[in-house]
C-alpha cells in the first residue's frame, strides 16, 4: 500500500476510536425510537383491539415495529459517518487508493450470526402468534388445524359473489341475510366461500382475513371482545366493482344480536325456503350471472 | 501480436444475419416487420374464424379467442419473417449455406432498427426499449394516482381504471425483469469478461424482438375491453374476462420467451467466454449476479409460460383446469403464477444489487467488501427464492400446515439479502468516497432497499399479513425493493455507463438535481401508502375511506412529481446525446474493469483486438502496486492502472 494512501482519518487508529462513540449514539437513537414506537405509536397501530385476534395483530405489528429503530439507525448511522468522515476532500486525489483490505473474518462471522439469530427468532415468534390465536385471524382452508378451544361458537357463512357480500347463519334456521351483526364475547366462526371468482372477505377491524373461493369453505375464527362498527371489504381483485364491494357491519351486545337475528329469520322466513340448502360451498357460476346457487338452472345441484 | 478474428478463426462474425446486402425499404428491418405482422394477424384471424364458426361456446359470445388467438400467433410469425429473423434458420434447415455477412460492423443508426447479432447494439435497442416501456408504464400510474385524489368522484370509469391497473402492474413486471440483464448485461457483461462476443448471438437478438411485439400486444389490450385481473390473473376471473385477457396472456408469455431467451445466452456466455485468467474467482460481481439471475430465470419462467397456456387452454378450447366445475382448481393457477412470481421479484433485486456491488468500489476506492458473502448472497438469493412462493397465499384458503414453513423460508432470504448491506458498508468504510451521480443512485439503493427490506419482514410475518395481505402497505413494500432498488440502480447505472456506450460524457450536475428529485419524491410517494395500507385501504381499488384523502392526495401529488423528475431525466438524457454531446474523456470513473479499456468509446466492433489476458481481480482499488486488470491497458497508450486518464 503506497504512504500516502492512508491519512489519519482513514487509519485504524483513528476508526478504532470512532467506533465506541458510533455504538453509543446508535444505542441512544434506537432507545428513543423503540421506546416512542411501543409507547406512543404502540397503542394506536391497526388493526385495533375489537378482537381477540386484531389486538394480537395489533399486538404483533407493535412489537415488530419496535425492532425496527435499531436497524434503520444502525444502517443510518453507519452510511452517514462513512459519507462524511471519508468522503473525498478538496485537494486530495480522488483516485488515491483508500483503505485495502478485502473483508474482515469476525465482523463477517458476526454478522452471518446475528442476522441469522434475528431472522431465526423472527420466525418463532410468528409461529407462535400464529398458532396460539387460532390461526390469527387468517384463513386457514376447510380443515383448519389451529382452532379455538370452544365448541360452540357463532358460525356465519360469508358467502362472496360479483361484486357483494351476504352472510348465511346455519344456526338461525339457514336464514340469508345483507348486513351483519356480531355479538361481543364470542367465539365466531367464519366459513367463507364465492359463488364466482376468487374474492376476500376482510374485515379489518376484527383481524380477519380469508380468500372466498369457489367450491372451497376457507374457515377463519375471531373473538369479538368490543362493540363498535367494523368494515368489510373485498381484498383479492374480482373484477369491474371490486372497489365499491364492501359494507359495514357491527359488534352488538349478546341481547342486541339475538333480536336482531330472530327478527332477521322471522322475516326472511319466506325466502329462506326457496335457497339452497345449508352447505358449506355452493356450485359456483363462472359466466357471471349467479346461476348456480339458484336452482333449477344448476346442473349440479341433484350431485 | 494480433489474432485474427475474421469466419476463419471461429472467433469473430457470426453469419447469416439479415441486413445486408440490398438497400431500399425491403430490407429487412422493423419496417418489414411490420408489414409481415400485419399480413400475419389478417391471416390468423380469418383462419381463426374460419374454423370456429360452428363452436357455439364463441357464437353470441361477442368475442372469438381462438382468431384472438391465431391473429396474434400469426402476427408473431410475420413479424419475424419481417425482421428478417427467420432466414437464417430456414435457410440452414433446407441445407443452404447463408450468404456470409458481417453485421456487427454495420455502422450508422439504422442498425438499431434491425435484426442484428451485434451485443453492443442488443444492449442500446434494450436500453431504449426498456426506457418507452418505463414511461409508457409510469404514465399509466399517474393516470391510477389521478383517479385515487378523491374517494368518490371519479375520472375513470371503473372498467377503464382497472384495466389501466392491470396494464401498468403487468408492462413493469415484464420490463423489469429485462431492465438490467437486457441493457447491461448484454452491452457491458461480454467486454467484463474479455469477450469478443456472446455465445448465442441469435438468440441474444430473439430476446430483444420479442419485446417491441409483446409491448405492442399488451397495449392493444386497451381497445380490445382490457382485462381486470390485474398482473397476477388470477383464474376464474381471468378465464371469465372478455379477449383483452387474450393479450394479456400472449403479452407476458412472449416476455417470459424473451426471458428465457436472454437468460440462456448469458449464462453460456458467462461460463463459456470469460477470457483466459478470468478465474471463477476474479469475475466481477455483476457478472456473478448475471449468472444467479439467468439460473433463476432458466427454472422460473418455463412455469410461467405454462400456466399462461393452461389459461390459454380454459379460455379458447374449453377445458376446466383452472376452475372447480369440472375438476380443475383456482389453487393451481395461484401456485403455478406464484412459483414464477417470487423467483420473479428477485429477479429484479439481484441485478440491482449486482449494480451496486459493481459500481460501489469504483467509487470508493477500495477492493470490494467481502467479495464471496456477495456472490454467495446471490447464489442464496437465487436458491431461497424458489421455496418461499406461498407466502402470497397465507390467507388463501390452501391447507395452513405449510404457514410456518413458508415464514421461515422468507425470513431466512433476508440473511442474503442482508450480505449485500454487508458488502456495501464494508465497501465505505475507511474508503474514499465520491458522491458522483451514479454512486448517489446506489447509495439511494441502500436507502430506499432498507424500507423495503424492513417492511418485508412485516408482510412475511402470517399474523400481520392478516392485516397487510392485498393492501396498500404490501403495495408500497414491493414497489420499495422493485423502484426503489432496481430502478434506482438502473438509472445510476446509465449514469455510469453512457460514456463508455456513446463516447458522451452526462452532466453531472443535471444528474444530480435528477437523482435528488427523484429520490425526495419516490420516498415522499410510497412512504405515506404504508400508512394507507395500514389504515385499512385494499389495493386496486377505485373507492376509499374519507379519512385516506389526504394522504392520497398527498401520494398523487408526490406521483407528478416523481413523475417530472423522471421527465427531467428524458429530456436531458435525450438533449445531451443529441445536441450538446460532449465528449468524455477516457475511463471518466478511473474503473479497473475490464470494458473501460477498450480502444476506444463506443468500443469497436468484436470489443477487443484480440483476446485479452486477465491478470489481476478487477477490484484492487486499494493497491497501487496491483497488477493491472490485463494485458491490454498498457498497450493502450492513454491508460494507467487506476485509470487516471
Amino acid at each position: 500500500m503506497s504512504q500516502n494512501a492512508l491519512d489519519d482519518s482513514r487509519s485504524v487508529e483513528a476508526t478504532r476510536k470512532a467506533i465506541p462513540k458510533l455504538i453509543a449514539v446508535w444505542i441512544v437513537t434506537s432507545l428513543i425510537g423503540s421506546l416512542l414506537v411501543w409507547f406512543v405509536l404502540g397503542p394506536h397501530l391497526p388493526p385495533g383491539t375489537m378482537t381477540d385476534q386484531a389486538a394480537g395483530a395489533q399486538f404483533d405489528i407493535r412489537f415488530v415495529s419496535t425492532l425496527v429503530p435499531p436497524v434503520l439507525f444502525f444502517i443510518w448511522i453507519f452510511f452517514g459517518y462513512s459519507l462524511v468522515k471519508w468522503r473525498v476532500k478538496p485537494g486530495e486525489d480522488p483516485l488515491a487508493p483508500a483503505a485495502d483490505f478485502r473483508g474482515n473474518s469476525k465482523t463477517q462471522g458476526a454478522w452471518y450470526i446475528i442476522t441469522t439469530v434475528l431472522v431465526l427468532f423472527l420466525a418463532a415468534f410468528g409461529t407462535y402468534f400464529l398458532i396460539v390465536p387460532a390461526g390469527a385471524g387468517g384463513g386457514e382452508g376447510p380443515s383448519p388445524i389451529w382452532t379455538p378451544k370452544t365448541k360452540n361458537m357463532l358460525q356465519v357463512q360469508v358467502i362472496a359473489q360479483q361484486w357483494r357480500f351476504t352472510y348465511r347463519w346455519p344456526q338461525f334456521g339457514g336464514m340469508e341475510t345483507t348486513s351483519i351483526y356480531l355479538p361481543v364475547n364470542t367465539e365466531i366462526q367464519f366459513n367463507v366461500t364465492s359463488l364466482d371468482v376468487i374474492h376476500d372477505f376482510w374485515a379489518y377491524q376484527l383481524g380477519v382475513k380469508a380468500d372466498a373461493n369457489p367450491d372451497v369453505n376457507n374457515v377463519a375464527f375471531t373473538k369479538t371482545q368490543q362493540l363498535g362498527r367494523f368494515t368489510v371489504r373485498c381484498d383479492e381483485l374480482c373484477g369491474v366493482w371490486h372497489g365499491a364491494m364492501y359494507n359495514y357491519g357491527y359488534v352488538v351486545s349478546q341481547a342486541q344480536f339475538q333480536q336482531w337475528a330472530t327478527q332477521m329469520e322471522a322475516q326472511n322466513a319466506a325466502v329462506t325456503k326457496l335457497l339452497p340448502k345449508y352447505a358449506t360451498t355452493y356450485t359456483p357460476s363462472y359466466a357471471g350471472n349467479g346461476g348456480g346457487y339458484y336452482p333449477p338452472q344448476d346442473p349440479n345441484a341433484n350431485l | 501480436m494480433a489474432i485474427d478474428y475474421s469466419k476463419a478463426t471461429g472467433t469473430g462474425s457470426s453469419s447469416g444475419a439479415p441486413g445486408g446486402g440490398g438497400g431500399g425499404l425491403l430490407r429487412p428491418s422493423i419496417i418489414t416487420g411490420i408489414i409481415g405482422g400485419v399480413i400475419g394477424w389478417l391471416l390468423g384471424h380469418w383462419i381463426g374464424n374460419s374454423f370456429t364458426q360452428g363452436y357455439q361456446q364463441v357464437q353470441g359470445s361477442g368475442s372469438n379467442d381462438i382468431a384472438e388467438f391465431m391473429g396474434y400467433i400469426f402476427m408473431i410469425i410475420g413479424w419475424f419473417a419481417g425482421l428478417g429473423a427467420l432466414n437464417y434458420p430456414i435457410q440452414k434447415l433446407f441445407g443452404v449455406e447463408p450468404e456470409a455477412e458481417e453485421p456487427v460492423t454495420e455502422k450508422g443508426w439504422t442498425k438499431y432498427f434491425r435484426y442484428t447479432l451485434d451485443h453492443k447494439t442488443v444492449g442500446v435497442q434494450y436500453l431504449f426499449g426498456m426506457l418507452v416501456y418505463f414511461f409508457t408504464a409510469g404514465l399509466l400510474a399517474l393516470a391510477i394516482r389521478t383517479e385515487l385524489l378523491s374517494p368518490t368522484y371519479h375520472i375513470w370509469s371503473p372498467d377503464t381504471y382497472i384495466e389501466i391497473v392491470g396494464e401498468h402492474g403487468t408492462m413493469m413486471m415484464m420490463m423489469m425483469t429485462s431492465v438490467v440483464l437486457g441493457p447491461f448485461g448484454n452491452y457491458v457483461v461480454p467486454l467484463m469478461i474479455g469477450s469478443k462476443r456472446v455465445a448465442f448471438p441469435r438468440l441474444e437478438a430473439l430476446s430483444f424482438w420479442f419485446t417491441p411485439i409483446s409491448y405492442f400486444i399488451l397495449l392493444s389490450g386497451l381497445w380490445q375491453g382490457g382485462f381486470q385481473s390485474g398482473w397476477t390473473g388470477y383464474a376464474p376471473l381471468s378465464v371469465q374476462q372478455g379477449v383483452g385477457q387474450d393479450t394479456y396472456i400472449l403479452g407476458f408469455g412472449l416476455q417470459g420467451l424473451s426471458m428465457v431467451c436472454a437468460s440462456t445466452n448469458m449464462v453460456a456466455t458467462i461460463i463459456n467466454y470469460r477470457a483466459p485468467g478470468m478465474s471463477w474467482s476474479r469475475l466481477p460481481v455483476m457478472g456473478w449476479s448475471m449468472l444467479s439471475l439467468g439460473f433463476t430465470m432458466i427454472l422460473s419462467i418455463p412455469v410461467l409460460i405454462d400456466g399462461l397456456y393452461v389459461l390459454a387452454l380454459d379460455r379458447t378450447a374449453q377445458t376446466s383446469l383452472l376452475y372447480s366445475g369440472h375438476g380443475g382448481s383456482s389453487f393451481l393457477w395461484e401456485n403455478l403464477f406464484w412459483f414464477f412470481g417470487h423467483p420473479e421479484v428477485y429477479l429484479l433485486a439481484i441485478p440491482g444489487f449486482g449494480l451496486v456491488a459493481e459500481i460501489i468500489p469504483v467509487f470508493a476506492r477500495k477492493p470490494i467488501f467481502a467479495y464471496k458473502t456477495s456472490a454467495a448472497g446471490f447464489i442464496g438469493l437465487a436458491i431461497l427464492s424458489f421455496f418461499v412462493w406461498q407466502h402470497h397465499l397465507f390467507q388463501s384458503g390452501m391447507n395452513p400446515d405449510m404457514r410456518p414453513l413458508f415464514m421461515l423460508t422468507t425470513e431466512l432470504i433476508s440473511i442474503p439479502t442482508g450480505f449485500i448491506y454487508l458488502v456495501g458498508m464494508g465497501t465505505l468504510w475507511r474508503a474514499r468516497i465520491r458522491l458522483t451521480t451514479p454512486m448517489l443512485f446506489m447509495l439511494g439503493v441502500y436507502f430506499n432497499f432498507l424500507f423495503g427490506g424492513l417492511t418485508g419482514v412485516y408482510v412475511s410475518d402470517v399474523p400481520i399479513n392478516v392485516t397487510v395481505h392485498g393492501s396498500f402497505f404490501v403495495m408500497a413494500h414491493f414497489h420499495y425493493t422493485i423502484m426503489g432498488g432496481v430502478i434506482f440502480a438502473f438509472f445510476g447505472a446509465i449514469y455510469y455507463w453512457t460514456p463508455l456506450v456513446t463516447g458522451y460524457q452526462l452532466s453531472e450536475k443535471l444528474g444530480k438535481i435528477h437523482f435528488w428529485t427523484m429520490i425526495l419524491f419516490f420516498n415522499s410517494t410510497f412512504l405515506p401508502l404504508f400508512a394507507v395500507g395500514l389504515l385499512g385501504m385494499p389495493r386496486r381499488v377505485f373507492e376509499y375511506a374519507h379519512r385516506l384523502q389526504f394522504l392520497n392526495q398527498w401520494v398523487s401529488v408526490s406521483a407528478y412529481l416523481l413523475g417530472a423528475s423522471l421527465l427531467f431525466f428524458a429530456i436531458t438524457f435525450v438533449w445531451q446525446l443529441a445536441v450538446t454531446r460532449k465528449p468524455t474523456v477516457r475511463n471518466p470513473w478511473g474503473s479497473r474493469s475490464l470494458e473501460w479499456y477498450v480502444e476506444s468509446y463506443p468500443p469497436p466492433a468484436y470489443n477487443f483486438k484480440r483476446v485479452p489476458v486477465v491478470l489481476s481481480w478487477p477490484y484492487e482499488y486499494g493497491d497501487a502496486n496491483a497488477l493491472p486488470i490485463a494485458d491490454i491497458v498498457n498497450e493502450t497508450k492513454d491508460l494507467d492502472p487506476v485509470g487516471r486518464a
